[in-house]
């Protein structure tokens, strides 16, 4: 992937600006801080090279607060320690050093330098035009508390600040983004975190000026260091989690061949009719999880049953219907899922009362069950079935349609209705497919065809995929 | 059983002893004598108080990060009143018993609050935090009040370090500490139980150390505002700690999901994965296993007879032990790729894959769950039974079953089977 030109430029900008505001460092002025700026630019280097922390690149998955950068104390300390060339200098070891995550990797190192240093630059201009450095004490004098917290406080909103400036700049140059969303979300979920950093930065900086010098700064690194391990391993296991239910959804499209990509898809579909209801986010995930796990009770049906060619008898039947109770059964424990788990127990309950498994009616199922109900017969309607081609979509409208106030809550009905008018609906998804923010599959965990009768589940062998 | 019991009670009681000895003396110095710097113990003896309710719940954080603190900014505060020598360059006069008499008042409040929100006091946890802080303070005041530490070690980097050396010392004696308490509690071996809570220390509790440390440094260079300012990152910490134990049983409970899928479709007895992971969990603890071990054999069991989802008709009453070797080599294999699917750690799979083989080509953990599982779908339900289930394995030792695993498994039965709730 090439780098456009106009981010080329940008990046020349930040990157001159830095060095401008960098240079100062080796003029003769600046003699007695060399030591200082030379410890730190160690010090911040080595801190950001065994990190290699694998979720800074990973904002995405949102309010993260080590997400934006495990070490900016060091930053922010020397912000509020060395004049601003010396911060400036301090970033650029570090940021050049550090794992870049995609490629290309030299421009990006570049770029980060740049940003870095002058955002760095511009937390110790802040501190120094408030009298941070005076403030810290050092020598004899003890630090000017609380006074000190004010500069520290600045330094650190303009250190957030400056970032999400010049990150908002590389959107508009590098990823083409329209200029008026390109800021958009940039600074105020680093303001706390940055806040955080400032503390500590407070902390190391206090330290580093009493009379026990560098050495007792350094413990104030263990505790971020530690907190952004154990971030790490936060996002391993829930990776970890989401390939789990993955695993659980992959089971029963496995014993159900004819429902692949079904879960998936009810959940996409759950999802696009609540947004359309002004469900608030932490319902929406919760929703998303009711209809991708809505079947899961069919993995409590015995598998000659469920593929079972041809009419059913009514025992079966009444076997099959046993599913959302089963699903229930299996979700009970999983605590997270909370409403979702009654969404599951009731998705085929209908509005009149003549559904199963307790034949409740209009109001007394449950929001979510309503929700999932109509995602579920739609995507039914949709997809090619054993038992059924697969219909378009106007007509899949016209059945719910017709349905509605008898079978489905007719309020889910619009909302599906407008949702798919604004969004439209590609029902090709399968389940490998990554869908919403549940990651891909390990490279292992792609589920093989569902070809030998005996073993609908892979086999052992992943890759064999036809 | 009764002596059996008393034995194992007396180290609990030697701790509490000792822990009441200390606050009694504490308290009666604190009462006869007064307090030295009011102000400073207030603020110390309020941030413990906080810390303490900010803890987690009673139940300790789990597997091999082992957050086994569950009142970090308590220890850290407790820890950094202990080492404290300066507040804003003052020299502070408070001794080892008055730094006992606040810890035990703030440790109290703390939990007289949680008391009163309907929780159970954590009594283990403040036992072992007096007698940790007890014993930083035993080593750090009289060296600092007699003036020996500022003669030969002085005020500056050297300190620094004098305070981390003075803290590992300290956080290996709670590691003891709390090893000799859940050794006594549960019964399991003590090397095991050492090492899980020393890689504890390098969690969250160099943490709370070098937290404690930086305290103790920033209150004598910058007073008692330090404390506010300083027990920020650490709060982050604990909040990390937090999401991070969120996310891990939210998997379990998944993960254990799944597991159940099995009894629900009527391939296996109900409630067998359940009760197969927490034999192999207490036998695995019999033969030494920690930590990180223990977690892939509790996953493993738990999903040990996935692979019989993918059969079309269930095994008579799930119990594969009965099967020829083939047909259980082969639902094993299926497990494993079922497994190799959800995102516990390979070595799981691996376990769940190899349960059929004979015990001499398999990892340990593999060894114990086919044994347990073994006996569970052998035992039923009555004492003879069990008898009986054993006496096979027993019999099955030349290739099937390794002696040392069915030894320990007859042993964890002797002792009445699962240690109630988990260890540690």
């Amino acid at each position: 992937m090439g780098i456009p030109g106009a981010a080329r430029a940008y990046i020349g900008c930040v990157v001159a600006g830095a060095v401008v505001c960098a240079l100062p460092v080796l003029g003769p002025d600046a003699r007695g801080s060399w030591g200082a700026v030379a410890l730190l630019a160690g010090l911040y280097a080595a801190c950001e090279l065994p990190a290699r922390c694998p979720f800074l690149g990973r904002t995405q998955v949102g309010s993260v607060p080590a997400g934006t950068g495990s070490f900016f104390p060091v930053l922010l300390a020397a912000a509020l320690l060395l004049p601003p060339a010396g911060a400036a200098a301090v970033a650029l070891p570090g940021a050049l050093l550090a794992r870049v995550d995609q490629r290309p990797a030299l421009p990006r190192r570049i770029w980060r330098a740049g940003r870095l240093a002058l955002a760095a630059w511009a937390a110790a201009q802040a501190a120094a035009l408030l009298g941070g450095p005076a403030a810290l004490g050092g020598g004899s004098g003890a630090p000017d508390f609380p006074y000190v917290l004010l500069p520290a406080a600045v330094s650190a909103c303009t250190f957030s600040l400056v970032l999400a400036v010049l990150d908002g700049g590389i959107r508009v140059t590098a990823e083409r983004r329209p200029v008026r969303t390109a800021w958009q979300g940039l600074l105020w979920p680093s303001l706390a975190p940055h806040a955080v950093h400032g503390l500590a930065g407070l902390m190391m900086a206090v330290l580093w000026r009493s009379a026990h010098g560098p050495v007792a700064a350094l413990f104030v690194l263990l505790p971020m260091y530690i907190t952004c391990w154990v971030f790490a391993q936060y996002h391993r296991e829930w990776a970890a989690h989401q390939a789990t239910i993955r695993a659980l959804v992959q089971a029963v499209d496995l014993k159900d061949r004819y429902t692949r990509g079904h879960s998936e898809r009810v959940g996409r579909a759950s999802v696009l009719i609540a947004r359309e209801l002004g469900m608030d986010e932490g319902r929406l995930e919760v929703l998303r999880f009711a209809g991708i796990l809505h079947d899961v009770g069919k993995l409590g049906v015995p598998t000659r049953v469920l593929r079972k060619d041809g009419p059913l008898t009514p025992e079966e039947r009444r076997i099959i219907q046993l599913h959302p109770e089963y699903g229930h059964e299996i979700v009970r424990g999983i605590g997270f899922l909370g409403e979702a788990r009654s969404a599951i127990l009731h998705h085929h309950e209908r509005m009149d009362g003549s559904g199963y498994p307790y034949g409740l009616s209009g109001t007394q199922i449950p929001e979510f069950a309503r929700v999932v109900a109509v995602a579920d017969a739609f995507d039914a309607m949709t997809s090619t079935r054993c038992y059924s081609r697969a219909r378009p979509v106007g007509t899949a409208i016209a059945e719910l349609r017709r349905c509605a106030g008898s079978h489905f809550d007719p309020r889910m009905v619009r909302a599906l209705v407008r949702a798919l008018d604004r969004h439209g609906w590609q029902s090709d998804v399968t389940a490998d497919e990554p869908s919403g923010n549940v990651p891909p599959p390990r490279p292992t965990a792609k589920p093989a065809a569902p070809a030998s009768a005996p073993a609908p589940l892979p086999a052992p062998h992943p890759g064999a995929r036809p | 059983m009764t002596p059996r019991y008393a034995r194992v009670a007396a180290p609990v009681a030697v701790v509490y002893g000792a822990a009441a000895l200390l606050t009694a003396g504490g308290l009666g110095h604190t009462l006869w004598c007064g307090v030295d710097q009011r102000g400073t113990a207030l603020a110390f003896g309020v941030l413990i108080a906080v810390g303490e309710l900010a803890r987690w719940g009673s139940a300790p954080l789990p597997g091999e990060l082992g957050g086994k603190e569950p009142a970090p900014l308590g220890a850290a505060g407790a820890l950094a009143y202990a080492l404290l020598g300066e507040s804003a360059g003052e020299p502070t006069t408070h001794g080892v018993l008055q730094v006992v008499s606040v810890v035990v008042a703030g440790a109290l409040a703390g939990n007289v609050l949680h008391v009163a929100r309907g929780r159970e006091p954590a009594l283990d946890h403040v036992a072992r935090r007096v007698l940790t802080v007890g014993f930083a303070a035993v080593c750090f005041q009289p060296l600092y009040n007699t003036g020996l530490v500022t003669q030969h070690i002085g005020h500056g980097p050297l300190y620094a370090l004098f305070l981390l050396v003075l803290l590992v010392l300290t956080a290996l004696c709670d590691a003891v500490l709390a090893a000799v308490i859940q050794r006594a509690r549960t019964g399991y071996p003590y090397g095991p139980l050492l090492r899980d809570q020393l890689r504890a220390l390098l969690g969250i509790g160099s943490a709370v150390c070098a937290t404690g440390a930086v305290m103790a440094l920033g209150v004598a260079a910058a007073g008692l505002w330090a404390l506010p300012v300083f027990c920020v990152p650490l709060l982050l910490t604990q909040l990390a700690f937090r999401r991070y134990a969120a996310v891990r049983e939210v998997n379990g409970q998944t993960i254990a999901s799944l597991a159940r899928a099995t009894e629900i479709a009527g391939y296996t007895p109900a409630g067998h994965a359940r009760r197969v992971a927490a034999l192999s969990g207490a036998v695995g603890r019999e033969m030494g296993l920690s930590g990180a071990e223990l977690t892939v054999l509790e996953y493993a069991a738990l999903m040990h007879d996935i692979g019989q989802l993918s059969l079309v008709d269930p095994v008579p009453e799930g119990a594969t032990a009965l099967l020829p070797v083939p047909e259980q080599r082969r639902i094993a294999l299926l497990g494993g790729a079922v497994v190799r699917q959800t995102g516990v750690p390979a070595a799981v799979a691996v376990v769940v894959e190899r349960q059929a083989d004979p015990y001499r080509e398999q990892p340990l953990p593999a060894r114990i769950v086919r044994a347990v599982n073994a006996y569970d779908d052998l035992a039923g339900d009555t004492a003879a039974g069990a008898l009986k289930a054993l006496e096979r394995l027993r019999l099955g030792t030349a290739r099937d079953y390794q002696p040392e695993v069915v030894e320990s498994l007859a042993r964890v039965l002797a002792r009445g089977g699962v240690a109630p709730g988990r260890p540690g």
